[in-house]
């Protein structure tokens, strides 16, 4: 398959993702949207890599997915804790830092 | 070559719907589920793409763990779902006048992104046909375990402040979720 169809759809799952980031309101698919975004970095990076007959793509993956699941379990952690102390997953509910 | 095309549309088709199911599903567990079958999607472009253990580790790691982890998550909180439409109607990009200026800058940039696209040259050349693929986990594990030598940097130092970054990730969503006892 030409390098350019990857390219296209790493494009189209970033837009899916950065739009669900934008309109959703609620806090766990945004975080799943983030997700997306991060998956379709790594189908860029694994095509160029493939692309170029080198390994580097593909163990830049490996960094990406562990920092996904950092921010996975730090995220995840945070939703808990404010869903905790205002009951409601809706962004618009944390908008005062004190209270 | 045919069946090849055949499966990268058919997997880049479960992909992009899995992820537009995800943005679409009012309930956040139909979402996670849907992020799976995307996920899946991308770990079959990955064999396509000849990085086999990077396809194994998106199914092991991503569908898996992490997104197990959502769903325990999700479960465990009981999210209420039925105003979740409100609050997307009370969304402030829902105003008229921010949805226009939004939507005109969204068309451009796709413009602009297929004219880059369109006039880059070697985009409709094949993957790395006069290349052979460089990926046996035997060369992974080799060149993410050395240190920057005669071919270039390695990686193994990133490695191990990735084992740092995941302590600290760890410690932190222990202490954040943790109940307060004052």
């Amino acid at each position: 398959m030409p390098i350019g169809h990857y390219l296209v759809l790493s494009g189209l799952l970033f837009c899916i993702g950065a739009a669900g980031v934008f309109l959703r309101r609620n806090l766990i698919t945004m975080l799943l949207s983030v997700e997306i975004m991060l998956n379709a970095v790594n189908l860029t990076f694994v095509a160029f890599g493939r692309q170029l007959g080198s390994v580097d793509g593909q163990i830049i993956t490996f960094f990406v997915m562990t920092v996904a699941a950092a921010e996975a379990a730090v995220g995840l952690a945070l939703v808990i804790a404010l869903f905790r102390s205002r009951e409601s997953l809706n962004p618009e509910a944390f908008t005062s830092l004190k209270w | 070559m045919a069946s090849d095309a055949l499966l990268f549309y058919a997997f880049a088709a479960a992909a992009v719907i899995g992820a537009l199911l995800v943005v679409t599903q009012r309930n956040p567990v139909y979402s996670v589920l849907a992020l799976i079958a995307s996920f899946f999607g991308l770990s079959g472009l990955y064999v396509l793409l000849e990085a086999p253990f990077v396809a194994v580790i998106q199914i092991i790691i991503y569908a898996g763990a992490i997104m197990v982890l959502f769903l325990f998550v999700v479960m465990l909180l009981n999210v209420p779902r039925e105003d979740a439409a409100e609050w997307d109607r009370s969304h402030p990009l829902y105003r008229p006048g921010a949805v226009r200026a939004v939507a005109v800058l969204a068309i451009l940039m796709a413009l602009q992104l297929g004219w880059a696209l369109s006039r880059t040259p070697g985009m409709s050349t094949g993957v790395a046909e006069d290349r052979a693929a460089a990926s046996s986990v035997a060369d992974l594990g080799v060149k993410l375990f050395s240190g920057a030598g005669a071919n270039g940097p390695g990686y193994m130092f990133a490695f191990e402040v990735t084992s740092i970054l995941i302590i600290i990730a760890m410690v932190g969503a222990v202490v954040i979720a943790r109940k307060r006892e004052d």
